[in-house]
């Protein structure tokens, strides 16, 4: 519409008159100055900015003046625009600065509400407490070995040195398995412990065997404060050349520093069990006290009654004659094994007072453990 | 075994400071497993002293007979005065002497006596039971009457032994000799290096030929046999205070002076012995094999029906006693009414074997039997019978009859030879050939040889019969609490199995979905699988039996996890949790089709890969099943807005979260069974091998199932079995390779007959858009039958296509768009919905 034209003669331009400019200029100051909110800013932008805006038409119609006209009227228009794009840029500013004041303060919630929209899960205490003990020992080399829980009773009993009238089979608390036909006689049986997995290790896996155990065993005990007659144990077993007592001592010590710290120890006591020769009772130093309660009634400990010890379980060096029963030489191996229940140890790792709590599946119980221990 | 300090101190000399708990410590330590120690009397003030009953005044009008007695302390109450006492038992008359606790003493259970008012008179005292000073059962049910002879005025502590430590040792089934004094006093010994006084080192008349005749028909459960007899028993003689205490210590009940001698000596020697009234035997004693039918009445009242494998004692007319557990009712030692005056003692040693198998088929544990199936010392026989003479002849009056019989079936030592250095490769420490065979010498071994040690074992120690035996009397006399502590190095492992991997993920991702784990016990009743609506010749009825279920509703293990954990869910339902998600891994028990019974495989190798294979036959299959359950609030209602109900659209997310983590391809479809809803059971399915399984169900349980178990309304449910999907699965999911041009969505609405399912809708869509093809997603459901037809339902997918090597254009993506509609039209009727 107004593109230079050099057969047009140029003419003096209203628009471009000094006093038009500062007119122009002054509407738009005044416009961003009444702006009150951002979207009133843009408004006015556009109307004094944008491509119809009067400065902008005033600037188009520069081509149309003569040569010696142009540049004092270039200068005039540029001063002003830039003056206005000052003002729109310094208003912007002040408009942003004033909501980011008052708008987002007008936004804000408040972050304590709670968005327990599905709960959290959980997994069960003895599960995690099994999987720590087992990742001690992966860590060290041993693999995981599991086992039926319905198992035979050569696996259960004979194969680690429990003959038929082995005094220490009566004292198992043994669930049997009916037998075809409903007889009685099945040479089948709930097992009694994990050590069967002992035996089924060193039949089934190449030596040197260094195998953890974990999983659920059965006896016949009615459920109470103190007993479950499904609970859960851990069993461990390693048969190479030349082990010893003291290897499993050591063992033993790694096991309760990993669970329960540094300085903590191990103490063997003399006991008896028919799949290890010798046997010993298992205690660890109680991780609470740490034995200072002993002989000390001023700091009484409950999670040892004071006796500085804590039981653990039962151990030993396998019996020779259970390596013969599973095809091992006990002349050239030898082993030691050890087990012991995981509830007792979650009861006295974590305060559980009663085991009643860890088998009925209450789900306020199990939510604070989580998904590890 | 209980162990009174106080009788220990008579074969040890232990320092007079040692308490019962330094003793205890002490043979913790040797491998005794000294579970407590009982204080005696420590709770007890006297003065507690013998009175003698001068007068006795029966109160009447009360509700029980009083009685108000005057008593005769001697000077022990400061003035010589009878002593006025009000009592209620009546197990006593003028003349008796009895013990009277007078007012200032405090009696067990902190019971303190003063002078008080009762029944209208001043009770200055009182007249003690055994009950009452902690003593133990007596017998008597009342009051103590002493023996005549007792000196009024006596303090009574000492006179009845208030006051001692008795350590109670649970004795493990190897160490036999130490249910008995003797045993636990040879171990107090050593552990404290001192000599030993061995009750059994007595001296013994040699057998002859005019004790009383035994014949013995069966030298292999019986290979030693010791009968004396004692005649001319005092019939008022009783057993003496010290000897009643000692019986109550221990924790036995004084019957009889005959009886409590051969109890007394059992504690002592640890040789059960027998006394029989020699005037109701009839004829010479024998043993033999009872022939089967054949009955006795055991002394315990019980007639029993023998069996041909149990050892008895007989006379002329048949079984006089069931060797090593029990003797007969009709040869017992009579009581005051009927006194017996001679005896026949048996000291005898049977086959431990068959004595534990007598006592456990008749479910009769005594004193005897525990012991002999834990291994007597068979040179102690005849030790013991004498013993129990001379306790006889000294405290009845007695005489010694000089006929001593003895049978003894021949028998070689026990040696075991060893390396000198074998405990030390069992421990791991270096004692040397010198500690190695003072120890086995302490135990009582006698040792020969250098480098091969040649160890003959103690008659009372049966339960040395290996190398590993002696090492370890060799390291526990050492002490446990020196062994050092070493680390093997083991070779490097392989971590977790896939198996084992798969259990932990799925574990760990149901739990990230908000289900809490609940495991449960695997023991059902049958009635459930009624409950769970199963069809009659459901497999998963075919159940494992238990011979001796804790509970007698609940005989069979579980097939299914979903009893146990509805289980736990109606039980968190009851304690007010009502929004409730639960899961539970574990094993299902699966009878095969055929039960065999497991065979006794030998002990002295290996077995073979076929008997191992047949031992595991006769086993069930135990596969690992996951289950969840659902029921109330999957999301809560909250400050956000509504929550949603669980339902069986999570049962089925579920199963596709486990299928996700084993790495399978699940089938989602249609189906019915049993627990489910017919119409909203998702049947599951992976492909093993080529070949389809179905791996479990998912869903909302049927209303029936619902009420029947008593669960919240539209409780849901999914069940799999982890091992077959483990099967299905592969963990080593490919990368996608990811292209960076743009992508092009298009959104497609295709009409459909309600009855088909989306999945097949969404199969044909994915085929047809072909390899351009990203991604696609339902995004909305629509049913109305004005817009749609009746039974007509409208599927909304959202469809995003992109190539890896350039921008898609509209045409591109459009062309795949229409052939993912018409395959979808093919396949399924779908069409475009106008």
């Amino acid at each position: 519409m107004s593109a230079p034209n050099k057969s047009y003669d140029p003419v003096e331009v209203e628009a471009l008159k000094p006093e038009e400019i500062e007119r122009m200029r002054d509407e738009a100051l005044a416009a961003f100055a009444a702006a009150d909110s951002l979207d009133a800013l843009q408004e006015a932008k556009v109307a004094h900015t944008g491509g119809t805006s009067p400065l902008a038409l005033a600037n188009r119609e520069i081509g149309a003046l003569p040569p010696q006209a142009k540049a004092e009227a270039g200068k005039r228009v540029g001063m002003a625009r830039g003056a206005v794009n000052k003002a729109l840029a310094a208003r912007q500013a002040e408009l942003e600065a004033e909501r980011d004041a008052r708008v987002l303060v007008e936004e804000a919630v408040d972050v304590t509400l709670p968005h327990d929209r599905v709960p959290a899960g959980a997994r069960h205490p003895l599960t995690t407490l099994s999987e720590r003990i087992e990742d001690i020992f992966v860590a060290m080399g041993y693999e995981v070995a599991e086992g039926p829980e319905i198992e035979a009773e050569w696996f259960n009993f004979d194969a680690l040195n429990i003959g038929p009238d082995h005094p220490a089979r009566g004292e198992h608390d043994t669930f049997f398995v009916q037998g075809p036909k409903g007889g009685t006689e099945s040479g089948v049986v709930l097992r009694t412990h994990t050590s069967p997995v002992q035996a089924r290790s060193l039949l089934d896996r190449e030596l040197p065997v260094y195998v953890i155990c974990p999983g659920r065993v059965y006896r016949t005990d009615e459920l109470d404060a103190t007993h479950t007659p499904v609970f859960h144990q851990v069993e461990l077993l390693a048969v190479d050349e030349g082990l010893t007592m003291a290897d499993l001592k050591g063992t033993l010590d790694h096991m309760v520093q990993s669970l329960f710290g540094e300085g903590m120890k191990t103490r063997l006591r003399p006991n008896f069990f028919p799949f290890t020769e010798p046997s010993a009772e298992m205690d660890m130093l109680c991780y609470v006290c740490k034995g200072a309660s002993v002989g000390n009634p001023d700091r009484p400990c409950r999670t040892c009654s004071s006796e500085g010890w804590i039981e653990l379980g039962g151990c030993g060096m396998v019996n020779p004659r259970v390596l013969t029963a599973c095809g091992v030489d006990p002349g050239r191996y030898s082993g030691f094994a050890f087990g012991f229940g995981i509830e007792r140890m979650l009861m006295f790792r974590h305060n559980v007072e009663d085991m009643r709590d860890m088998v009925e599946g209450d789900v306020r119980f199990t939510r604070p453990f989580g998904m590890e221990i | 075994m209980r162990v009174p300090l106080s009788w220990l101190r008579e074969y040890v000399d232990l320092p007079a400071t040692e308490t019962g708990r330094d003793v205890q410590a002490k043979l913790i330590s040797a491998g005794l497993e000294v579970e407590t120690v009982e204080q005696l009397g420590a709770d007890l003030k006297g003065p507690l002293v013998v009175g003698q009953v001068l007068t006795i005044e029966e109160l009447e009008g009360f509700k029980k007979p009083i009685r108000f007695c005057t008593v005769d302390v001697g000077t022990a109450n400061g003035t010589g005065e009878p002593q006025e006492i009000v009592c209620g038992a009546r197990n006593f008359a003028v003349g008796d002497k009895v013990v009277v606790v007078l007012p200032g003493a405090v009696l067990p259970g902190d019971f303190a006596i003063a002078a008080r008012k009762t029944y209208g008179k001043v009770s200055h005292g009182m007249i003690c039971s055994g009950d009452e000073l902690g003593m133990g059962d007596d017998g008597s049910g009342g009051i103590i009457v002493l023996p005549p002879e007792t000196e009024v005025g006596r303090d009574a502590v000492e006179l009845l032994e208030l006051v001692d430590e008795v350590l109670d040792i649970a004795v493990t089934p190897d160490r036999g000799y130490a249910l008995s004094m003797r045993g636990v006093a040879r171990e107090t010994a050593t552990a404290y290096g001192l000599p030993l006084r061995d009750p059994a080192l007595i001296d013994v008349p040699g057998p002859n030929a005019y004790g009383y005749p035994v014949k013995i028909a069966d030298p292999m459960g019986c290979d030693r046999f010791t009968a004396r007899t004692v005649s001319g028993l005092e019939p008022e003689a009783r057993s003496p205070i010290w000897l009643q205490r000692r019986l109550q210590k221990v924790g036995m009940r004084p019957i009889s002076l005959a009886v409590d001698v051969t109890n007394y000596v059992m504690m002592e020697l640890g040789q059960p012995l027998h006394a029989y009234d020699r005037n109701l035997v009839q004829g010479s004693i024998g043993v033999r094999r009872a022939e089967p039918g054949e009955k006795i009445t055991t002394l315990d009242g019980v007639t029993r029906t023998l069996d041909a494998e149990d050892l008895v004692i007989t006379d002329e007319r048949g079984p006089i006693g069931l060797a090593g557990v029990m003797g007969g009712a009709n040869t017992e030692i009579g009581d005051s009414d009927a006194p017996t005056t001679e005896v026949v003692i048996e000291a005898a040693h049977f086959d431990a074997v068959s004595i534990a198998r007598t006592a456990r088929r008749h479910r009769l544990s005594s004193e005897a039997s525990r012991r002999f199936e834990r291994g007597v010392d068979p040179q102690a026989a005849a030790a013991a019978a004498q013993r129990t003479v001379d306790l006889l002849v000294l405290l009845a009056g007695g005489t010694a009859d000089a006929g001593v019989t003895e049978v003894i079936a021949p028998s070689a030592p026990h040696t075991i030879t060893i390396p000198a250095d074998h405990p030390d490769k069992v421990a791991g420490v270096a004692y040397g050939r010198e500690t190695v065979v003072r120890r086995l010498q302490e135990v009582g071994c006698d040792v020969y040889g250098q480098d091969e040690l040649i160890v003959t074992v103690p008659s009372w120690r049966p339960d040395l019969t290996d190398p590993n035996d002696l090492a370890e009397e060799v390291i526990r006399l050492e002490g446990y609490e020196n062994l050092p502590a070493t680390l093997p190095r083991p070779p490097a492992g392989r971590g977790l199995t896939r198996r084992q991997r798969l259990h932990r993920r799925v574990g760990r991702a149901l739990a990230g979905e908000g289900y809490v784990e609940a495991p449960n016990y695997p023991f059902v009743g049958e009635q459930v699988f009624d409950q769970l609506g199963l069809a009659a010749d459901d497999p998963a009825r075919r159940v494992v039996k238990l011979t001796n279920p804790l509970n007698d509703e609940e005989p069979a293990l579980r097939t299914s996890l979903l009893p146990g954990l509805l289980g736990a869910l109606r039980r968190n339902d009851g304690r007010g949790s009502h929004d409730l998600a639960l899961f539970e891994t574990g094993l299902v028990f699966l009878p095969g089709q055929e039960q065999h019974v497991a065979a006794q495989l030998p002990v002295d190798r290996r077995p073979t890969d076929e008997e191992i294979a047949a031992l595991n036959a006769a086993l069930p299959e135990q596969p690992r099943h996951v289950a969840v359950v659902l029921a109330g609030s999957r999301e809560q209602a909250g400050w956000w807005g509504r929550g949603r109900p669980a339902d069986w659209a999570d049962a089925v997310e579920a199963a596709r979260t486990v299928a996700r983590e084993a790495g399978a391809e699940l089938v989602v479809r249609n189906g019915q069974y049993g627990p489910w809803h017919p119409g909203r059971c998702a049947e599951l399915a992976v492909v093993v091998d080529g070949t389809e399984r179905v791996v479990g169900h998912a869903g909302e349980l049927h209303p029936r199932v619902v009420k029947a178990l008593g669960l919240p309304a539209r409780t849901s449910a999914m069940e799999l079995n982890l091992d077959v999907l483990e099967r299905a699965g592969d963990d080593t999911p490919q990368a996608p390779r990811i292209s960076s041009f743009p992508v092009a969505t298009q959104d497609v609405a295709l009409v459909v007959d309600g009855a088909v399912p989306q999945a097949d809708v969404e199969a044909a869509l994915r085929e047809g858009a072909g390899e351009l093809l990203e991604s696609i997603r339902l995004f909305d459901v629509y049913e109305n039958a004005e817009q749609l037809g009746e039974g007509r339902k409208s599927l909304a997918y959202a469809l995003r296509f992109r190539a890896s090597d350039r921008t898609l254009t509209v045409d591109e993506a459009s062309a795949a768009r229409d052939a993912a509609v018409a395959l979808a039209g093919e396949r399924t009727g779908a069409v475009l919905r106008g």
